[in-house]
């Protein structure tokens, strides 16, 4: 049961769906912006990819993030780190922004995006995955990993005159998970899903 | 020209469809205005023809923005103590340092992060908000390519956030140096998730709307 017709989100435009070559986009005729991709094995693509970044996400988590030596001092710290100081310093809310976008929501984006991809590639399907999809999907824009480590080499430049910062497993662990949420933007098809979804009701 | 394609412009909403928020299933508007309560068929999120109220909740939101905006450039995002003597720096004066210091790349990041795409998102919206109401036609595809690029670059202004994070992480070695987050990260965190909900509630339809020749579908 395939859609024939959709509307741009931008410009309300009505267009007719038609196959597209792989890896090619179809963008509105009026405003530009993006209106469907054809991704093949989209499903597959984007459940490997969240598995992957939820093993990577535990990594990051339990090996040293970044080591800063000073003067023979060694400090370590761990992904949390910044979360739980700033929340010592009467920066709760703060430290609860940066919990949630640079840790939780990616873990929840990945964790929904399996509970909802895993079934789906056997046939199956859990109670309320249409919720937790479009829960998926509204946390993406909110999950800021790459705005994260660009912040990690603003810092470490700032400090690299007074201190050597050494970079922990955390760390590569974590530069592949940026990688791996840019795929996961990439290769999932919302739309895809969604189709799929309906099929079995 | 363009004009006149734009006129006659098959929309979902001009064919009695609603294009769902969550899906993109289009679905038939139902006759009676009582629609409030309708859920997509497909993924159940609820449906509207267009985002509810969005050009008074983006206005909200953005005021709200333009005042955070004042604390968080004038107050202290991170305090330094060195040997007993303090130094507060404010956003502006952590770009300045890395000018200093010779990194004028990471100096160009952050002031373009921080300083140029907040305030640039705060006048866009609100230039775009206007346009809406006043109905204007005016380049409906370039202020389209505005808007979608206010919501992407948004959301790397948290960088500052996030480098006031890992300063505070590391640089904790109690009796030589140690930073501490100032109240400015506050407002600036506040101005940068403010912005970012403004940008998601504001519908670019609206934009097109104005050019339809009957406005039963007028901002509201």
């Amino acid at each position: 049961m395939t859609q024939t017709l959709i509307a741009c989100h931008e410009c309300d435009l009505l267009h007719r769906v038609r196959p597209l070559p792989e890896k090619s986009k179809a963008r509105c005729r009026r405003c530009g912006s993006l209106l469907y991709v054809h991704i093949p094995k989209t499903i597959e693509r984007s459940l490997a990819l969240a598995i992957t970044g939820m093993v990577l996400l535990v990594i990051a988590n339990i090996y040293p993030f970044l080591s800063l030596e000073s003067q023979g001092t060694i400090l370590e710290t761990t992904l949390i780190t910044g979360t739980i100081i700033l929340s010592q310093q009467s920066m709760a809310g703060v430290a609860i922004l940066v919990l949630f976008t640079s840790m939780l929501i990616p873990c929840l984006l990945l964790g929904a995006l399996v509970y909802v991809l895993w079934p789906m590639k056997i046939g199956r399907r859990l109670p309320a995955n249409r919720w937790i999809f479009r829960l998926a999907l509204t946390l993406r824009p909110w999950s800021m990993t790459e705005v994260f480590l660009l912040g990690i080499l603003v810092s470490v430049v700032k400090l690299a005159k007074m201190a050597t910062i050494i970079p922990g497993t955390a760390l590569f662990s974590f530069l592949a998970l940026v990688f791996v949420l840019a795929a996961v933007n990439t290769f999932l098809v919302p739309r895809t899903v969604w189709e799929k979804m309906e099929e079995w009701r | 020209m363009a004009m006149t394609r734009v006129h006659a412009a098959q929309t979902a909403s001009r064919s009695g469809l609603l294009n769902c928020h969550g899906c993109s299933l289009l679905v038939r508007q139902p006759s009676v205005a009582g629609r409030v309560h309708s859920r997509c068929p497909r993924c159940g999120a609820r449906l509207h023809l267009r985002k509810p109220n969005s050009i008074v909740r983006t206005w909200a939101l953005l005021i709200a923005a333009f005042i955070f905006y004042i604390p968080a450039n004038l107050l202290p995002v991170t305090i330094t103590t060195y040997l007993g003597s303090t130094q507060s720096d404010t956003i502006m004066s952590g770009v300045i340092f890395f000018m200093k210091t010779g990194s004028w790349g990471i100096a160009l990041i952050i002031f373009v992060a921080s300083i140029v795409v907040p305030i640039a998102k705060l006048i866009v919206l609100s230039g775009l908000l206007l346009s809406v109401q006043r109905r204007s036609r005016w380049r409906p595809e370039e202020r389209t390519r505005l808007y979608r690029i206010t919501e992407i670059v948004g959301r790397w202004s948290m960088l500052d956030v996030f480098v006031v994070t890992v300063l505070v992480a590391l640089v904790r070695l109690g009796y030589l140096t140690t930073i501490e987050a100032g109240s400015g990260v506050v407002y600036f965190a506040a101005v940068v998730v403010i912005t970012m909900i403004a940008a998601m509630v504001f519908d670019p339809r609206l934009i097109w709307d104005a050019l339809e020749k009957n406005d039963e579908l007028s901002a509201h």
